[in-house]
């Protein structure tokens, strides 16, 4: 045995370890998020208001929060996200324009989510008037989604054959035409896949709901786009800091975190598979 | 026969108004810190800003706005992320893209990529229920809530990024240079180590930078795991508050319109330039790499 295999040897078993880690440690989490939590979930605990100080009751209503701000959230991203998307991909030639709209795209992406807090506060609840409400955390929400949308669905749009394109156009359409009865139905299920992955980073996010419509706690469910609401993500650090009895809290803390965690998983497993799905040829 | 043109134009118009609102968020984003943050200097220095070592804007007596034990939080948090992180993230890409079983390595990404997809706040709730607890063990403290916690999650979320980057930075090593290595006679170790890690240097550098970018401007993880004290950080076991934090924290219980409101939007604008900045180098050195590898 020489030194070199030796060194093989040991280098690769230290590339194996690393690997190991990181799962261990991500299996870890999990099994600590899934025995706490798991005694808590019950129907009723999904379907039940929280009372006496959220300490027992259940979540339901950060979960029709949640609902309803990603609701809000893909009704404003996905058609703007699509049609820039398009745009870029159908029509934009290689100009300084394009390469702009391109820059922003990539720089949005890496924007602080904190700081779509801050521009949500100084555009929609202060400068629109809109106040601390549902609309507006979906909108600070669908602009911190939108650079993943747009990037996805250009994606999508890649996957659609050129010949198509040139089928349509042999046959007289316009390009409006092309794109409404060939492009997006073509690219339908990509786009679907991103519009999933778009809400699920939406319902699992709180730094841009934190001062746009989110609060604490409130007995009913909101009524009107113009309400604030509770969410999960918020709900789970509420309570986990927040709370006057964090001890006591605890169990319903980790059930919250379980039902966010199992939310978002089973959305982006949907995403995976689904563009799996798409990877077969038309 | 008109109207079809008609509409065509207009979707056309559409479309490009729709992209344009991207360029319109982003200057708007600036912008928006840029005159808030800006307005906080009519009543601070910019040098007692930066450079102040205390912050108190709620203070009776005389406010102090020095964001620097903010600054210094931040990147010791980030600093301590990163040490844990790319050693381990590397050492994984290497192995899923170079050693392991295609099928292995089929069923390994997916999952550390799905741990990009676990909310912050649950990584955070995470830290103080599991991580604050064991540190607290470990080094005989009263509180694991420090800044080594909050490098800990800042390094299980910057993971996937770096793994999913450098494994794909791996992967583009030309395979003629591997091939080259072995018929010197290099074992397999040899090559990885001398020649292919060497050769996507700047691809991997590209995938940290951008693991750097992620870890400076995470919120909820550090608001929640690092103890937020406003004080100097003495170092990795005391608790610390980041740039991000302090926006969370302060933003909800300041009055509008004062200057510890602007103050708090000067913050977003630093965190914003440092963001810029880090992306904008990764981007710059992943864009030297593709142009390479061709």
């Amino acid at each position: 045995m020489n030194q070199q295999k030796i060194a093989g040897l040991g280098g690769f078993t230290l590339l194996v370890s690393c690997t190991v880690i990181i799962v261990l440690v991500l299996a870890w989490l999990l099994a600590d998020l899934i025995s706490h939590g798991w005694q808590v979930i019950s129907w009723s605990f999904l379907t039940a208001y929280p009372h006496h100080g959220m300490m027992e009751g259940g979540i339901f209503t950060p979960i029709v929060g949640t609902f309803w701000v990603t609701i809000l959230t893909t009704l404003f991203a996905l058609p703007l996200g699509v049609a820039s998307a398009v745009y870029l991909h159908e029509y934009a030639r290689d100009n300084s324009t394009t390469r702009l709209i391109r820059a922003a795209i990539r720089n949005l992406a890496g924007v602080p989510s904190v700081i779509y807090g801050l521009f949500g506060v100084a555009l929609f609840v202060d400068g629109m008037q809109l106040g601390a409400s549902l609309l507006a955390s979906g909108l600070t929400l669908g602009l911190l989604t939108l650079p993943y949308i747009i990037t996805i669905a250009e994606e999508a749009l890649k996957t659609v054959p050129r010949g198509l394109r040139e089928g349509a156009y042999a046959l007289g359409a316009t390009q409006w035409e092309t794109v409404w009865t060939i492009v997006l139905p073509g690219a339908r299920s990509g786009i679907l896949t991103g519009a999933i992955l778009a809400l699920s980073r939406a319902a699992g996010e709180t730094a841009p709901i934190l001062f746009t419509g989110v609060v604490f706690y409130q007995r009913y469910l909101p009524s009107s786009p113009f309400d604030t609401f509770m969410a999960l993500p918020y709900h789970l650090y509420v309570l986990a800091t927040q709370h006057h009895a964090i001890e006591q809290v605890r169990p319903v803390a980790y059930g919250t975190a379980l039902v966010l965690v199992a939310l978002i998983l089973i959305l982006n497993m949907l995403a995976f598979f689904l563009r799996n799905q798409l990877r077969r040829p038309l | 026969m008109k109207h079809r043109h008609f509409w065509d134009r207009f979707f056309r118009y559409t479309f490009f108004m729709a992209a344009i609102v991207t360029v319109a968020v982003l200057v708007g984003i600036l912008g928006m810190l840029l005159v808030n943050g800006g307005r906080m200097f009519e009543q601070v220095s910019i040098r007692e800003f930066l450079t102040g070592t205390r912050w108190n804007p709620s203070a009776y007596e005389k406010a102090t706005y020095g964001i620097l034990p903010m600054l210094v939080s931040t990147g010791l948090v980030t600093l301590g992320a990163m040490l844990l992180a790319v050693p381990l993230g590397i050492g994984a890409a290497a192995w899923l893209s170079e050693v392991a079983p295609k099928r292995v390595a089929a069923i390994v990404k997916p999952i550390i990529e799905l741990l990009s997809a676990v909310p912050s706040v649950t990584i955070g709730f995470l830290g103080i229920v599991l991580i604050g607890p064991l540190l607290a063990r470990l080094f005989g403290l009263h509180s694991g809530l420090n800044a080594l916690n909050g490098s800990v999650l800042l390094a299980i979320m910057a993971l996937p990024t770096i793994v999913t980057v450098a494994e794909e930075a791996i992967r583009a090593v030309p395979i003629r240079y591997k091939e080259a290595s072995s018929a010197l006679g290099a074992t397999r170790w040899t090559t990885l180590i001398r020649v292919t890690l060497p050769a996507c240097y700047s691809g991997i550098l590209a995938a940290v930078m951008l693991g750097v970018g992620r870890a400076v401007g995470e919120t909820m993880t550090v608001l929640m795991a690092t103890g937020n004290s406003s004080a100097m950080p003495g170092g990795f076991l005391s608790p610390v508050r980041t740039l991000t934090a302090t926006i969370a924290i302060e933003l909800g219980e300041v009055p509008y319109g004062t200057t510890h409101y602007y103050s708090l939007f000067a913050i977003g604008a630093v965190l914003f330039l440092i963001t810029l900045c880090v992306n904008w180098l990764a981007e710059r050195i992943a864009a030297n790499y593709r142009r390479m590898g061709q």
